[in-house]
């Protein structure tokens, strides 16, 4: 195992951050911490890191117990969300310092320096000082400053939190083929739901403290354990089980709420057996998704995703009369809040 | 923009009120200083630099700064470190704190160094029994200057090193480094420039310190008296050349001063360009 985390709680005053959290990290896997601000993912990353101390629990990196390590002694490598890059020093400089800190011969240092910069495409930007450089740039070099010291693990502490959108997109991608090259152990912490899925092989989904769900992408969106990771991962619909819509189609939901995701509604423009009327309020154009708002008999709202060719098929208009009826849905007893 | 001919009239008015107020607070006093100094030529004015006693003035002011200086360059910066990279009660009250020297009048400083360490002082029949000399001597003239310079180190570093926050320190510490590596490679290097501007605001307030100094030092010719004592005297003393070639001394020192001083601030804010 890469990482263990055992029964960990940190508490800042009376603010309980992390409450009794376990998990298990595969040597060389790429996992997402997934969560809303406050729900403990950067102070768990603290923890493992050594840059918190936890009030119970233990932690293990690479099969060694870790928990009264200090950071210094853990070799691991951490990526700050606003890069936290040496101002005073060069690009070079930068990425050397891990290496100069353990005392590594110059010629060797060098050699890695001049092969990290190769890895992280900044070849020729060396003698940059990081004022010099964009954003994604100086992410980058914070990323190879991490790896030059060839930690256990890395840690990215919402690594795209500071960049524009293009460039974050870019980033991700460029992330995972980079960690297909290296295969460190690696965690970084996000509340971007899209940029987990995209980027890790699992995702950890984090709310109040606590270990919400484990999975990968695809189970986490389709099979979400609690009603919290079905709207956080994603849109949904609540419904109250006494609507019309499930009493036509036959669903006996288990909980008083009903969770839908907005895909899983069929839209028809006449009525067969298990569909139940409504009304077009609204339609925003997304590009290749249309969004549409719909009001059932009762007054409850729903929101429809359809994508470009079902719509042109249904010719929607707002006023319009509409058929639709659930295709899946999830019911949780509710006791949540996002 | 078109200017009426009020508002030129208007402008050319506060112009002119602010030159004559310049000159007679600023432009002329200083200038007067310099003539004054060599009404009789260039050999009186060297000749008033080589007197024993203006030699003296001048070894101790040296002397004082170079104990006083580095002294507070440390508290300031252990302050600094203190405050800056900490929440714990009663910060904003130390931060208050710090600012008392700035506050209290330096005559009344160098009053409670005499009431703490003169002859009847608390620690007077201690130090007597001793034969330990504070009072119209170094020591306390050293300890005034501390009291008065306190604040300035601090009160630079202060805000340099909230601006840097400390996510550098944090990714210094992480690849490895310990305290001691992290605050010469990282910590110093980013707050070297409102650093060197404490210490030189510290270095000039104590060399050109009197009101603390004259109360403390007893203003013995030859053993304690400073630099800004032995203009006060040789003026009283109607030795108005001496005096000046003093006061051309401290004013040199003052524009050396304002010149490094501004050369650290646009360092500081290219810095903040950055």
């Amino acid at each position: 195992m890469g990482i263990v985390v055992e029964n960990v709680s940190k508490q800042f005053g009376s603010f309980q951050a992390v409450q009794d959290v376990s998990l298990e990290i595969e040597t060389g896997a790429l996992v997402a911490l997934l969560g809303p601000s406050g729900s403990g993912k950067s102070t768990l990353l603290r923890l493992i890191a050594g840059l918190e101390t936890p009030d119970a629990g233990k932690i293990f990196l690479t099969g060694r117990d870790a928990t009264h390590q200090s950071v210094q002694e853990r070799n691991i490598g951490f990526v700050f969300q606003h890069y936290a890059l040496f101002k005073h020093m060069t690009v070079r400089k930068n990425i050397a310092f891990g290496l100069e800190i353990r005392k590594t011969p110059k010629s060797k240092t060098k050699a890695r320096v001049d092969e990290l910069l190769e890895l992280v495409q900044l070849k020729g930007l060396g003698d940059r000082y990081p004022s010099q450089l964009s954003g994604g740039q100086r992410q980058r070099v914070a990323l190879a400053r991490a790896l030059a010291v060839e930690p256990q693990v890395l840690l990215l502490d919402e690594p795209f939190g500071a960049l524009d959108a293009k460039v974050r997109k870019d980033l991700r991608v460029w992330l995972r083929r980079l960690h297909d090259e290296v295969h460190v152990t690696t965690v970084f912490v996000t509340h971007d739901q899209e940029e987990a899925m995209e980027v890790s092989d699992k995702i950890v989904v984090m709310n109040k403290g606590q270990v919400e769900q484990i999975g990968t992408p695809a189970e986490i969106y389709d099979h979400p354990a609690t009603a919290f990771v079905m709207s956080f991962v994603g849109p949904v619909n609540v419904l109250p089980s006494t609507s019309r819509m499930f009493e036509a189609s036959g669903l006996e939901p288990t909980h008083p709420d009903v969770f839908l995701r907005p895909h899983d509604l069929l839209v028809e423009t006449s009525p067969n057996g298990a569909t139940v009327p409504a009304k077009v309020k609204r339609v925003t154009h997304l590009g290749w998704e249309i969004q549409i708002e719909l009001a059932m008999e009762d007054g409850q709202v729903v929101n429809v995703h359809l994508d470009r060719d079902r719509f042109k098929a249904l010719n929607l208009e707002p006023g319009q009369r509409v058929y639709i009826k659930p295709k899946d849905a999830k019911s949780f007893p509710l006791h949540y809040s996002i | 923009m078109t200017l009426s001919k009020e508002d030129g009239w208007v402008k050319y008015l506060l112009i002119g009120v602010a030159i004559v107020f310049l000159s007679l607070i600023l432009f002329i006093p200083a200038l007067n200083v310099f003539v004054q100094a060599f009404e009789k030529g260039i050999g009186p004015f060297f000749h008033n630099l080589t007197r024993p006693d203006f030699l003296h003035a001048i070894k101790l002011t040296v002397l004082i700064a170079l104990i006083v200086v580095p002294v507070n360059t440390v508290f300031g910066l252990c302050a600094a470190w203190v405050i800056a990279r900490n929440q714990f009660r009663g910060r904003a009250f130390l931060i208050s704190l710090l600012d008392v020297p700035f506050a209290v009048s330096p005559v009344v400083a160098g009053l409670m160094v005499v009431l703490l360490y003169g002859r009847n002082g608390w620690f007077g029949p201690f130090l007597q029994e001793h034969d330990i000399k504070i009072v119209f001597a170094m020591p306390a003239m050293v300890l005034a200057s501390a009291f008065i310079t306190l604040p300035f180190v601090a009160r630079e570093v202060i805000p340099v090193l909230e601006e840097a926050g400390s996510d550098q320190e944090e990714a210094a510490k992480i690849l490895g480094a310990g305290d001691w590596q992290i605050f010469w490679r990282v910590t110093l290097p980013s707050i070297r420039w409102g650093l060197m501007y404490g210490v030189i605001l510290t270095n000039a307030r104590t060399m050109g310190e009197f009101g603390a100094i004259s109360v403390v030092s007893g203003n013995i010719i030859g053993k304690t008296q400073t630099l800004p004592l032995f203009v006060e005297q040789a003026y009283k003393q109607y030795e108005t050349e001496a005096a000046f070639s003093a006061a051309v001394l401290l004013a040199f020192l003052a524009v050396v001063t304002l010149v490094l001083k501004e050369i650290l601030e646009r360092r500081t804010q290219i810095k903040e360009v950055d």
